[in-house]
């Protein structure tokens, strides 16, 4: 068995991006199913466009319409795509100088095997049909002697683009730490269990990799009760992506008895006006059969009806 | 400028790391054998610096649970860069030559299997035109060693006597997660990954952390009998537009070795060179003679732990003063797609 418990993980976010004027004309361009580059001050012409001159640092303003023909300057073979890239399947990625420019940009060609590509080969681009000015509105594919096809209206088909979505999504195998580990195999059992440092005798629940006090190790194994108080708590009024209590809940810091680090957790069975820091409160568990490791074994906590605690025994815990 | 030297040194690598991407946990060893090596407690540390990052974490806030790792009552002094903790270092050491501190411990933590590393890598790149196309690192590294086969600058087998050397050299390091040399031909004779490359050429993805101890002065005269003072310390960048790059060349590794003087007399290098012909890119750009040893350790082609592979050939060519075998030693680190950032560290070894 693996010392730690993971999980998969996936972290997306669609990031909106203003393009300014430099990369709008040049996406501008792609949606319009054509190549903007720029003559930059050392002469050279460059597709994409730097927003900077890399020599003088000038703002670029001198775009160049380019043909959507070009040169191979090198190449790999993706024999193992990952996702988002261009084809699922094998395919080349490529340097490519586009006739007029004197740079290359990297893009994919669309061919069978490694063996039709080589450095030299001429390419044209093959434009989606539904463009929306991103950089995967085109791919390329090989232009071996025949006649560039016609090129799609270069004039502006509507208003110049000013900004452009660009998804983001990664996926991981995320590993709590083996202390983390200890934590919910402990709850998939109906424990709660933490852990004490040597040196100052804190005992952390969940457990730490190390003491964050003395970065130490947090050795001990200790065994809590399901019954605490309530050290602070937020009134939560506003709806989120999520969300899955109707507000207004209570979101709470627990201190379990026995543990000098409070816990997080729903306070629920009680009008949310009436939570209070001192509460006594305790672990309100799922049906056994429903349990994993997961800290939503614990459905939320709920009021003892136990007198509130003193202030003074959970000052030092705030 | 004040002297400051690399007086200590410890690092893990692995395949798959069995923990959690923060790494506090693989840390706080390391941090013991800092300790054990200079005779000092955490709080003769003045300054703290880290690299790593959330993306290869894919979780917020990554560097501040490693934080747990230093225990922070009193407070501690710190820092953090987005970078291999190789810049953490240059940070450190411009810290101690403010004159604030005297001494500095520097880190860098990474769990690269958490994910797929050179799709992840992918999030460097120019994000309106680059990285919605998710050109991956390796593509990208070949993309580049056929510019310089085209041009005549290197050739198969040429990157192959670079494996070759590092993977036996590979032999005698404890850290190295792969190793055993071979013969060129053997190695020619592997299937492409990525043509021109075959998967021998890349790094292998690595798992890590390593830890850094910088001192000033007499507190490194402290520590050891032949502290590696650094006596030059160098990094620039290349642009961000890869088509507007000369990519056969390294003229920010370039600049870096004029900054630090030049290496004529330098007897060991530890470059950091991800990929087999970014060393034949890297020896041409700092103008390493022939005689150079490079990569001892079996440098990044063994084990490149994300975040520490740059600081780890500074350790090991530091670690090669301390124990005589060099004078004059060299660490490199490199940084972005192919070969964007790099940082020079020259290192001399007396009292």
């Amino acid at each position: 068995m693996s010392r730690t418990l993971s999980a998969p993980v996936t972290v997306s976010f669609d990031y909106t991006r203003s393009v300014g004027p430099v990369l709008g004309r040049f996406l501008t361009g792609i949606r319009d199913g054509r190549l903007v580059g720029a003559r930059l001050s050392d002469g050279r012409v460059v597709c994409p466009p730097p927003e900077f001159d890399p020599v003088t640092h000038a703002a670029t303003d001198d775009f160049v319409d380019l043909p959507d023909t070009g040169t191979v300057t090198s190449w790999t073979w993706v024999s193992e795509p990952v996702a988002g890239q261009p084809f699922d399947r094998p395919f080349a990625f490529a340097l490519i100088t586009p006739d007029g420019a004197d740079a290359p940009l990297l893009h994919a060609v669309d061919v069978r095997g490694p063996e039709q590509m080589r450095t030299g080969m001429r390419v044209r681009a093959r434009w989606a049909a539904e463009r929306t000015g991103v950089i995967t509105d085109l791919v390329f594919e090989p232009a071996d002697g025949e006649e560039p096809a016609p090129q799609p209206p270069s004039e502006g088909v509507g208003a110049a683009l000013t900004g452009i979505v660009t998804p983001v999504s990664l996926d991981y195998t995320y590993a709590a730490s083996p202390e983390e580990s200890a934590f919910f195999r402990g709850l998939a059992e109906g424990r709660i269990l933490g852990q004490r440092c040597p040196k100052c005798t804190k005992v952390y629940v969940p457990p730490r990799p190390a003491c964050p006090t003395d970065g130490v190790p947090t050795v001990e194994e200790v065994e809590l009760s399901d019954t605490g108080t309530v050290t602070t708590f937020c009134i939560v009024n506003v709806p989120f992506l999520g969300q899955r209590i109707t507000p207004p809940y209570v979101s709470a810091y627990i201190l379990l008895d026995g543990a000098d680090i409070a816990l997080q957790h729903l306070i629920l069975d009680i009008p949310a006006e009436e939570v209070r820091m001192g509460m006594r409160v305790r672990a309100v568990w799922k049906p056994r059969e429903e349990w994993g490791t997961t800290i939503e074994n614990i459905s939320h906590f709920a009021p003892t009806g136990e007198p509130d605690a003193d202030y003074d025994s959970y000052k030092n815990h705030l | 400028m004040r002297d400051v030297a690399v007086v200590g040194f410890a690092q893990r690598q692995m395949q798959d790391y069995d923990g959690s991407p923060q790494c506090a946990e693989l840390l706080v060893p390391l941090f013991a054998e800092c300790y054990e090596q200079t005779g000092w407690t955490r709080e003769d540390i003045g300054f703290w610096c880290s690299g790593s990052s959330d993306y290869l974490a894919g979780r917020s806030f990554s560097f501040v649970s490693a934080i747990d790792a230093i225990g922070v009552l009193p407070p501690v002094n710190e820092s953090h860069v987005e970078m291999d903790a190789a810049w953490a270092l240059y940070e450190a050491w411009l810290k101690i030559q403010t004159g604030e501190v005297d001494t500095a411990l520097v880190f860098g933590f990474g769990k690269s299997s958490a994910g797929v590393l050179r799709r992840t890598l992918a999030l460097q790149l120019d994000p309106y035109t680059l990285t919605p196309l998710w050109p991956d690192t390796v593509s990208i590294a070949a993309l580049q060693a056929r510019l310089g086969i085209d041009a005549g600058l290197w050739d198969e087998t040429a990157m192959a006597e670079v494996v070759n050397r590092s993977l036996t050299d590979a032999e005698k390091n404890e850290y190295a997660v792969r190793a055993g040399g071979s013969s060129v031909a053997d190695l020619l004779a592997k299937e492409m990954f990525a043509d021109p490359l075959r998967k021998h050429d890349a790094a292998p993805v690595t798992d890590g952390a390593a830890a850094i101890v910088l001192a000033a002065g007499d507190r490194a005269r402290e520590v050891r009998e032949r502290p590696a003072w650094i006596t030059a310390l160098a990094h620039f960048s290349d642009g961000l537009q890869l088509g507007t790059r000369d990519l056969t060349r390294s003229e920010s590794a370039q600049r870096a070795a004029a900054a630090v003087g030049g290496t004529a007399g330098i007897e060991i290098a530890e470059l950091h060179a991800p990929f087999s012909h970014q060393e034949l890119i890297l020896r041409s750009a700092l103008g390493l003679p022939d005689d150079v040893r490079v990569n001892p350790s079996g440098g990044a082609l063994a084990g490149n732990p994300m975040f520490t592979g740059g600081a780890i050939r500074i350790g090991e060519a530091a670690r090669r003063i301390w124990d005589g075998t060099a004078d004059r030693a060299l660490g490199h680190a490199t940084s972005g797609p192919a070969l964007q950032q790099n940082l020079v560290c020259v290192m001399e070894g007396r009292n």
